[in-house]
């Protein structure tokens, strides 16, 4: 009551006077602004000084001197990174391994709603929902040892394909097995979990709308079609443009763990390359260069995916 | 539904539940697997893979893990990160969600601004550990605990629920003469109970299946979370001397490397997977809320 009095007041009195009960209302609300304290200095410290920091990319980054007196280079790393004989495969591999993660993995979580909701008993949804959800709470190394132990040479998978062809397959050391195995291991871990807001979404849906349907002779597909799609339209377009803008910002965790020597061709990535890089080699610059470049092929990606959605989805983007 | 299906609708819901079915075997049997293949003898697991024979069963596997000293240490310290940090994130998340929750707190624009930018900029990995190394937390348990407690959705999450609590209790208090202190700690925290067991929860898996933080950030192995430690086990293929006993002798590593990866899977994933399903509502909870700004 008295805030929003105090908070009227501000709206009608001058400049100078909003100011003088700006402080008047800190110095009365202090509490409130001590309860800020620690997340605005940890944000600061850990978000805004190191956004700071990246000026290295722009320079010669050495401890001795500081972020502040070493030279500046300008674009130096950013002409080495485009220049690296590798950049070109790098980049590609960051580029197709989430444009055909995004391309296979979007559409699953929305199938596996649908197919739910079409379940009458809660009890066996619920059962179901259980299992589908547990791999969202395994690590993501255990899931990479996994991948190991299933997919190694003398592995179950193996002793199947021995078994029916007499050869086993080098999974883990061919480079052209690393895509699939990454998005589909993705699909296998995410997709249950992913789907909890399209569950949730059709769950809204009034089920008179769809007793009335059948009534009017609308088949199981048309009601899908007619009923749910639009439901969770909305969800798609958010859920896609923010999958669609994390593009180049895919998961460096995973990718890392399931590089062996042997499919690096297909499994180097510029978020791993920027680790290598950076705290491997030590090349603070470079790697930081490198990230920043990663970075900007992302905003520039979400901005164009929200506009090509926004035209596609009658107006309805991120913003 | 009160309606008869049509002679096709019912095809389709037949195969509906065929694929629903293929999609839970097929998540659910790799973990059988690894279960079953955990209890084997590890001799038998090596020459006959998974049997039903009871003969080619015995917790050999568990024995050498559970013997284990860095296993152990793992253990403990992720039980640590995670508690710690479950805890700092709440009592970050709580305070600063609460003034964004007030109606007329003078800043509040300027703060969520700056908390919403750093949900799309960052300064990356090298610039953010260049902060942690002076800072002087390099090698210590808070560089794994402080930096990632700040996150923005948690800050979010915890001031739409305040918006939710009337404001007729904590004026209510007000008029009685509580500080604001006072009714932040004993009225509004006392109703928030249920968001703080989200975010704790969220937090507390998070860090449990966390290693990135801890790999770059720590040196000596005896600070190592668990995820670390199965790390080595599992993708390093380093099983510890002191797993196989003093006898390193190759044939005995061979014979035992398999059962205990199959054990330390186990043992470090099941505690989340048994007690998932008893907070299956708390977590599906924080998506939805999490999704609605």
């Amino acid at each position: 009551m008295e805030q929003t009095i105090i908070h009227r007041e501000q709206r009608t009195t001058r400049r100078t006077g909003a100011l003088k009960n700006s402080i008047d209302y800190i110095r009365r609300n202090h509490f409130l602004y001590w309860l800020m304290a620690p997340a605005f200095i940890l944000t600061i410290l850990f978000k805004y000084v190191p956004m700071y920091g990246i000026v290295i990319a722009f320079k010669d980054f050495s401890y001795s001197k500081g972020i502040l007196g070493s030279e500046w280079v300008g674009f130096k790393y950013f002409d080495k990174l485009l220049n690296a004989p590798n950049f070109e495969l790098i980049f590609m591999n960051t580029l197709k391994l989430s444009v055909y993660g995004l391309v296979l993995g979007f559409p699953v979580p929305i199938l596996l709603a649908l197919m739910l909701s079409q379940l009458r008993r809660a009890r066996v949804k619920k059962n179901i929902q259980l299992f589908l959800y547990a791999p969202n709470f395994i690590s993501v190394i255990v899931v990479v040892g996994m991948l190991f132990i299933f997919l190694s040479p003398t592995g179950p998978i193996n002793k199947l394909i021995i078994a029916l062809s007499g050869h086993p397959i080098q999974f883990m050391a061919e480079p052209e097995y690393f895509r699939s195995i990454y998005i589909l291991s993705g699909i296998w871990q995410g997709a249950g979990w992913a789907s909890i807001i399209y569950v949730a979404a059709l769950a809204g849906v009034d089920p008179e709308l769809h007793n009335a349907a059948t009534l009017d002779g609308a088949s199981l597909l048309q009601r899908i079609r007619h009923i749910d799609l639009p439901t969770i339209r909305p969800v798609m377009a958010v859920v896609f443009i923010l999958s669609a803008g994390g593009i180049m910002a895919i998961g460096f965790e995973k990718a890392f763990l399931m590089q062996t020597a042997l499919n690096l061709p297909t499994s180097e990535i510029l978020p791993t390359y920027v680790y290598k890089v950076g705290l491997k080699a030590g090349d603070y610059s470079y790697s930081t260069a490198i990230g920043l470049f990663n970075s900007a092929i992302n905003v520039i990606l979400l901005v164009f995916v929200n506009a090509v959605v926004k035209r596609l989805n009658e107006g309805e983007g991120l913003y | 539904m009160t309606f008869k299906h049509s002679r096709f609708d019912r095809f389709i819901l037949g195969i509906v539940y065929i694929l629903l079915t293929l999609a839970v075997l097929l998540v659910v049997l790799p973990l059988i697997y690894v279960l079953v293949a955990s209890f084997m003898e590890p001799t038998a697991l090596l020459n006959k893979g998974l049997s039903l024979n009871p003969a080619d069963y015995s917790i050999e596997g568990y024995e050498k893990i559970l013997s284990s000293k860095s296993m152990l240490h793992g253990f403990l310290n992720s039980l640590f990160y995670s508690a710690m940090f479950a805890l700092v994130t709440v009592v970050v998340s709580m305070f600063a969600g609460f003034p964004l929750s007030v109606d007329g707190f003078v800043g509040r624009r300027f703060f969520m601004i700056l908390f919403i930018i750093t949900m799309f900029f960052g300064g990356g990995l090298v610039p953010t550990f260049l902060v942690v190394k002076q800072l002087g937390l390099l090698d210590t348990v808070w560089a794994v605990i402080i930096p990632g407690a700040v996150n923005v959705w948690n800050i979010f999450l915890a001031r739409t629920f305040f918006k939710g609590i009337p404001k007729e209790l904590s004026e209510a208090a007000k008029v009685d003469g509580a500080s604001e202190a006072r009714t932040f700690f004993s009225i509004v925290l006392a109703l928030s109970k249920p968001i703080m067991f989200v975010l704790a929860l969220y937090a507390f898996v998070g860090q449990w299946n966390s290693f990135f933080d801890a790999m770059i950030y720590l040196e000596n192995s005896k600070l190592y979370p668990l995820q670390l430690v199965l790390r080595s086990i599992l993708i390093q293929n380093q099983v510890s001397p002191e797993m196989i006993g003093d006898r390193l002798a190759q044939a005995e590593l061979k014979r035992l490397s398999e059962i205990i990866k199959y054990a330390s899977i186990v043992i470090s994933s099941l505690p989340l997977l048994v007690m998932y399903p008893f907070f299956q509502k708390y977590f599906e909870k924080g998506v939805m809320v999490g999704s609605l700004k």
